[in-house]
């Protein structure tokens, strides 16, 4: 007991005070379920206004973000706010500020046989189900759509071939798109969203995993230049289920994707992976978050990125959160960007909170660079053209991703639309 | 036949102190056929004259020529050396991430040869070669040098150098860091390729324990970033009984003696 006395007193209190308020021996306290008068972060002192969620909870945590179906709820934007802070909002095309009544995209479900798929109104009992949106443009999604498409894969129904899911824009009045991907107990299949055409729209996705099953989303964004998507994607997971979140951003002027995966019983598993390939002026931003509220789920976070071009930006923003019930937690997140010329730029913040120390494992990482002279060198050194080594580098970067897929169809037209990309740093 | 040939060589690298000169004056001249062995103490400029010949960004030639043929070496991009018929098996062979060393030794071949290799003998050779090697089979399914050790690193090196078939092999230190068996393995190897014929060897070392398995035909001396003897065979003898000692600075007894077949 002396030495751990010892150790608190030492973290980050100099003085003659032998514990730091709001520390326990678990850590720092700063889920709500903690909140006590005594923490410094907590109470009165946390909430002189009111844009975080929980009473008690700073809002440098996730925990403490504000949720409501509501738009009303949400204040609007200014840019300052830690979750725009590196949108240009002005690029939101009124995603953000006006009533999204344009025509949302259309949308084509083409599965096998035995996947339901249905068009509901607002009224459905299954909307709302996996997720509350977490931000002021998801929530103007949600006061606006008129029509959502459920996708169900049944219980214990093996889908052999994957389900996928054309959405295609046609206009660029703002819009507002929600989904619903039930994938009930003990099922397994693949879901693949095609974001393409033009469009301004926000999206809300909401995803059930059912406890025991088994679900692949792959969500690509191969919109035109002029498209503007935001997309919320949120996912329930049960027990002893299984979610693989690939996201694929390569098109569009700005797209922003936050992914959530919150565990509700034990035994789950997440693996969320994510390739992004920005050219000159595009912006592509990923929020991810991962909400380790129940105990022994793991969750494993790999994003790699390539950026060319003048003000291309790339923006990844990983929240893990393992809340103090979430005890035999094992997390990993991972960030990697490549820039390949001058006048890119990458932000990348990785962020975990650990309310309990009895965890498996959790770390972070992150790395933005120029493309390594010694990879170069070595190809060179065998002959291989520059252009040609190059184009096998980051290829060979972003394939750790893309072999994630595991549908070979989709596997090799992004690997062919990567090459493309490459062609257009060779003009 | 063919001549590789370095005269009077000077190198530099921009280090945070400045420019520093590595090589100051290096003439050396490699025929088909010949193995020549480059020995001397750490930071004498070895694998700086290594790194020159292949092209490596780092290193800046201030004065001085090297040739292939006639055709200017230097003129030469990193990948135009590797097609002229220049190899380097390096030191510290890098990982590739996300390159299968299957696409990477096909997009190799097909870049020096100029047209892609048959599919069939291609696999087939490659095959051949890494048994030779004594390379495991998935090898060929894994990245370039991704997680492989110090010795199968090095194994790899000798079997691009074996399917590539340089016109100058130059072996940068393949021997640190082997144990007996891989270094014999590894110098059946260069024997093998050598035996073809059809390449001339420069072998960089540190050490003379790869001389017991790989001949040379001529020993060079490096000291400070000059050739301070050269010799024959038994040149290399006289080096593992006294070491490099006797060339430290102010020692200067030195004999500089050219080898006779280097002339002819």
């Amino acid at each position: 007991m002396t030495e751990i006395t010892t150790e608190k007193a030492r973290i980050g209190a100099p003085s003659a005070q032998p514990f730091i308020d709001g520390f326990t021996e678990e850590g720092e306290s700063l889920s709500p379920i903690n909140a006590n008068g005594k923490a410094p972060l907590a109470g009165a002192s946390a909430k002189s206004h009111s844009h975080g969620g929980g009473v008690g909870v700073p809002d440098s945590s996730r925990a403490g973000r504000l949720t409501s179906y509501k738009l009303a709820d949400f204040k609007p934007l200014t840019g300052m706010e830690e979750d725009w802070r590196f949108t240009p909002l002005k690029r939101l095309r009124g995603l953000h500020s006006e009533v999204l009544s344009g025509a949302a995209p259309t949308v084509i479900v083409k599965g096998p046989e035995g996947v339901i798929v249905e068009g509901v109104g607002r009224d459905d009992q299954r909307i709302g189900t996996a997720g509350i949106p977490e931000d002021r443009v998801s929530a103007n999604a949600w006061e606006n759509f008129a029509q959502a498409t459920v996708v169900t894969i049944p219980a214990e129904f093996e889908a052999l071939t994957e389900i996928t899911v054309d959405i295609e824009g046609t206009s660029l009045d703002a819009a507002a798109q929600h989904l619903v991907i039930v994938a009930e107990k003990f099922s397994k299949a693949v879901v693949i969203l095609n974001h393409k055409g033009s469009a301004v729209v926000s999206e809300n996705v909401e995803i059930i995993v059912e406890d025991g099953a088994n679900l692949t989303v792959i969500t690509l964004q191969e919109w035109n230049d002029d498209a503007v998507h935001a997309s919320s994607q949120q996912a329930k997971i049960g027990r002893d289920a299984k979610l693989k979140h690939v996201m694929v951003s390569l098109g569009g002027d700005l797209v922003r994707v936050t992914p959530s995966a919150r565990f509700t019983a034990p035994g789950g598993e997440a693996e969320l992976f994510g390739l992004y390939f920005a050219d000159a002026g595009q912006h592509l931003e990923q929020r991810l978050f991962v909400d380790h509220a129940v105990p022994n789920c793991k969750s494993n976070v790999l994003y790699k990125g390539a950026l060319q071009g003048r003000n291309a930006h790339a923006v990844w923003v990983g929240d893990v959160l393992i809340r103090k019930e979430a005890e035999g937690t094992d997390t990993y997140e991972a960030n990697r960007n490549l820039l390949l010329t001058d006048g890119a730029r990458a932000d990348s913040v990785p962020n975990l909170e650990i309310e309990t120390g009895l965890i498996e494992g959790a770390g972070h990482a992150s790395a933005t660079g120029r493309m390594d002279d010694e990879h170069l060198f070595y190809l060179m050194a065998r002959g291989i053209p520059e252009d040609v080594a190059r184009r096998l580098v980051v290829r060979g970067f972003l394939n750790e991703i893309i072999q994630q897929i595991k549908v070979p169809s989709i596997e090799e037209r992004l690997t062919e639309a990567v090459e493309h990309e490459l062609a257009l740093t060779d003009n | 036949m063919s001549t590789l040939e370095i005269k009077d060589l000077h190198v530099s690298i921009e280090t945070e102190q400045g420019t520093k000169e590595i090589l100051k004056g290096v003439s050396l001249t490699i025929r088909t056929g010949e193995t020549h062995a480059i020995m001397g103490p750490n930071g004498s400029g070895k694998s700086t004259l290594a790194s020159t010949i292949a092209g490596h960004p780092r290193y800046n030639v201030t004065s001085g020529s090297i040739t292939l043929d006639g055709e200017d070496v230097l003129e030469m991009s990193v990948d135009e050396r590797a097609r002229a018929g220049v190899f380097l098996a390096m030191q510290y062979p890098v990982e590739v991430p996300g390159v299968s060393m299957t696409n990477f030794l096909r997009t190799a071949k097909t870049a020096i040869d100029g047209e892609a290799p048959k599919l069939r003998t291609w696999t087939k050779d490659v095959k051949a070669a890494m048994e030779q090697l004594r390379i495991d089979a998935d090898f060929a399914q894994r990245n370039v040098n991704e997680g492989f050790s110090g010795g199968e690193k090095k194994r790899v090196e000798i079997l691009q150098l074996e399917l590539f078939k340089p016109k100058f092999a130059i072996l940068d230190e393949t021997d640190s860091g082997l144990d007996v068996d891989a270094l014999k393995v590894v110098s059946e190897g260069v024997n093998r390729a050598h035996a073809e014929g059809n390449m001339g060897t420069l072998l960089i070392t540190h050490y003379t324990r790869i001389l017991r398995y790989i001949k040379p035909d001529f020993v060079h001396v490096f000291v400070d970033g000059q050739v301070v003897e050269e010799g024959g065979p038994e040149l290399a003898d006289r080096l593992e009984e006294e070491g490099y000692d006797r060339y430290a600075k102010g020692a200067g007894a030195a004999t500089i003696a050219a080898p006779a077949a280097a002339q002819a």
